[in-house]
């Protein structure tokens, strides 16, 4: 190796000091937890207790005897095999309509937007009103048709389908993400498809898509991570955090969160916060290894 | 992306940036054609209407309903336009709990929670974008990787370090966090560091500068635009959590906006007309901040896709 001349080794010790922050920061508030969670999952501890080891008594509790792990397992599994899926195609469909070169497109944009950047808790007690069987919105708007809506966050077949449609109305941050990259499309493209007689649908089919396959792979992976820590909606809209109507809102989060700070039992919670890293590595890993079949880079760069 | 924005928009990125990430694109050489109505176009704005409509309608429904008398919200069908305009629910709603002062709360949070996002992301990325050391590219992967742990990984843990330490109760796991930058903020900022020459920095050092003074002298005011979006994004994101306020706050002087909400929900379930009227004032922010500073929002957004491009 080359003998690093002082002015390199100078520049190095800045540059150690201006990542600092996030190296310590990492240490503290990542791999110093997650370190100390991977050995309280194998013990009794309820934060006050001494840390007793227990071998995988916590796991072999998990995976055999305690149900409402397999059920919030199964609800946030169902949640997120729709809501990704769902809320990606209608981020793409909405930057589809707006990229046009037409008159007022700013307003459209903007009002598509705006839902995305409203969360929290005014947003769940919105759409708990907008959801209420008698009351509300969505089901004032379907009796116009004749169409008797559900109870929704009151009828265990409805409540997941429910909060999907909420989280579909913001599905616009993710939209900005799309329109930027059709915007660079060059309209060549679709000029020659034109010439090749091509309609709206194959356009977007063979020109549109393909281009954009970039950002659905990197929507798809941050969503699945994004669903699966679904947790405030659950906890918010339904009665104290109790997971709904027949524990058909008790998310893997949710059920983890009454573990860890209603029961205290701080163990099992962390067997359960490890469980849930290695179903997110699982998942992250299968969307990294399909990429290749279906992930079109321009110019095969990057 | 360069098209629409530069004619619509006032652009608070430099050329530099939209330019980098038009890529291999072709020249643009399509001549202006007349604008003129087609029946295409036609469709195309019944098509952008009603998915506007769809959109707006529960915002509209909600300043609404906080406008209405309850027998207006209980009737059946109820009514879409308030009969009777009571404003007065926006007071009954803001008495029903101490309001301004979980407002102040929040506040608080959120303002340091954006000083230590800005400053500390800003420094961070500065290291990644501009200096050269051995094992950067792996710090780098690190802190990509971090953005793929689910942060409900961290919470149990963090909260039994923090309890050990006696920060239980205050404001600090909410805000210290914040001064050790953020996977996604870096990169942002780092994006940005990229789009500005080297020149600058090389002159600046033969002029005996530090990197210390190139940073917070030079940098700072010209990565405004990035600064700027990452203090609306973190502003939003202090304003609207709800997850470490429940986690960490447990006297009720202390509750923010959030918790506060919370609370009044449980306390009057269906008196949907109050419920509202909260909500509103609790989301008045946010929709301020968003038509203040929209563009912001957007090319931070822009920024992002150009890089995964």
């Amino acid at each position: 190796m080359q003998k690093r001349s002082l002015r390199q080794k100078s520049e190095a010790r800045w540059g150690y000091l201006f990542v600092a922050p996030f190296v310590i920061g990492f240490a503290i508030f990542m791999l110093g937890p997650m370190v100390f969670s991977f050995i309280g999952s194998f013990t009794d501890y309820n934060l006050t207790s001494k840390m007793n080891f227990i071998g995988i008594a916590n796991f072999k509790r998990m995976f055999v005897d305690d149900q409402l792990f397999w059920k919030s397992l199964y609800n946030t599994l169902y949640f997120t095999a729709f809501n990704v899926p769902l809320t990606t195609m209608f981020s793409i469909f909405l930057a589809v309509i707006l990229n046009q070169k037409i008159k007022g497109i700013r307003f459209f944009r903007t009002i598509f937007f705006l839902p995305s950047v409203l969360s929290g808790v005014a947003v769940y007690v919105l759409w708990m009103q907008l959801l209420s069987p008698s009351s509300g919105m969505v089901n004032t708007i379907l009796s116009w048709f004749n169409i008797n809506g559900p109870a929704w966050l009151f009828d265990p077949n409805w409540t997941k389908p429910a909060l999907i449609m909420m989280k579909l109305w913001s599905a616009g941050g993710a939209m900005l993400l799309y329109i930027a990259t059709l915007q660079n499309v060059p309209t060549q493209l679709y000029e020659s498809a034109e010439l090749d007689g091509a309609g709206i649908w194959h356009k977007f089919r063979h020109v549109t898509l393909p281009l954009i396959t970039p950002i659905i792979f990197y929507d798809v992976i941050t969503s699945t991570i994004g669903s699966f820590q679904i947790f405030q909606e659950a906890y918010v809209m339904t009665s104290n955090g109790q997971g709904g109507p027949a524990n058909s809102l008790l998310f893997f989060n949710l059920h983890m969160w009454n573990k860890a700070f209603v029961g205290f039992d701080m163990g099992y919670a962390m067997a359960m916060s490890m469980t849930l890293f290695v179903i997110v590595m699982i998942m992250t890993v299968i969307n990294l290894k399909l990429a290749p079949k279906w992930v079109h880079y321009a110019g095969g760069s990057k | 992306m360069a098209v629409e924005s530069h004619t619509m928009s006032a652009e608070p990125y430099p050329q530099s940036i939209t330019d980098r990430y038009s890529g291999d694109s072709l020249p643009m050489v399509a001549p202006k054609r007349r604008r003129k109505i087609s029946g295409h176009q036609l469709l195309s704005y019944v098509l952008l209407s009603s998915v506007s409509l769809v959109l707006i309608m529960p915002l509209l429904w909600m300043v609404f309903t906080s406008l209405k008398p309850m027998s207006e919200i209980v009737q059946f069908p109820p009514t879409f336009f308030p009969k009777s305009i009571q404003w007065g629910n926006y007071a009954t709603a803001i008495n029903s709990f101490p309001f301004w002062s979980y407002a102040k709360n929040t506040l608080i949070i959120a303002g340091s929670v954006v000083v230590g996002n800005v400053l500390s992301n800003s420094f961070i990325a500065y290291g990644f974008a501009k200096l050269e050391f051995p094992g950067k590219r792996i710090l780098f992967a690190l802190v990509l990787s971090t953005m793929m742990v689910p942060g409900f990984v961290t919470m149990i843990p963090q909260y039994v370090i923090f309890s050990k330490i006696g920060w239980v109760g205050t404001y600090l796991p909410l805000i210290v966090p914040a001064f050790f930058g953020n996977a996604f903020n870096i990169f942002l900022m780092r994006q940005f560091y990229l789009s500005i020459g080297d020149e600058l920095i090389e002159a600046a050092k033969m002029d005996g500068a530090n990197h210390l003074y190139i940073w917070s002298h030079l940098m700072i005011p010209l990565t405004k635009p990035a600064l700027i979006t990452i203090a609306i994004n973190s502003f939003n994101g202090a304003w609207n959590d709800f997850l470490g306020p429940l986690l960490y706050i447990k006297d009720q002087n202390q509750y923010t906006l959030q918790i506060g909400l919370q609370v009044f929900k449980n306390q009057s379930t269906t008196q949907w007309h109050y419920l509202m009227a909260g909500a509103v004032m609790v989301l008045l922010p946010s929709v301020l901040l968003f038509f203040f500073a929209q563009r912001y929002f957007i090319e931070g957004m822009d920024l992002t896709a150009g890089s995964k491009g």
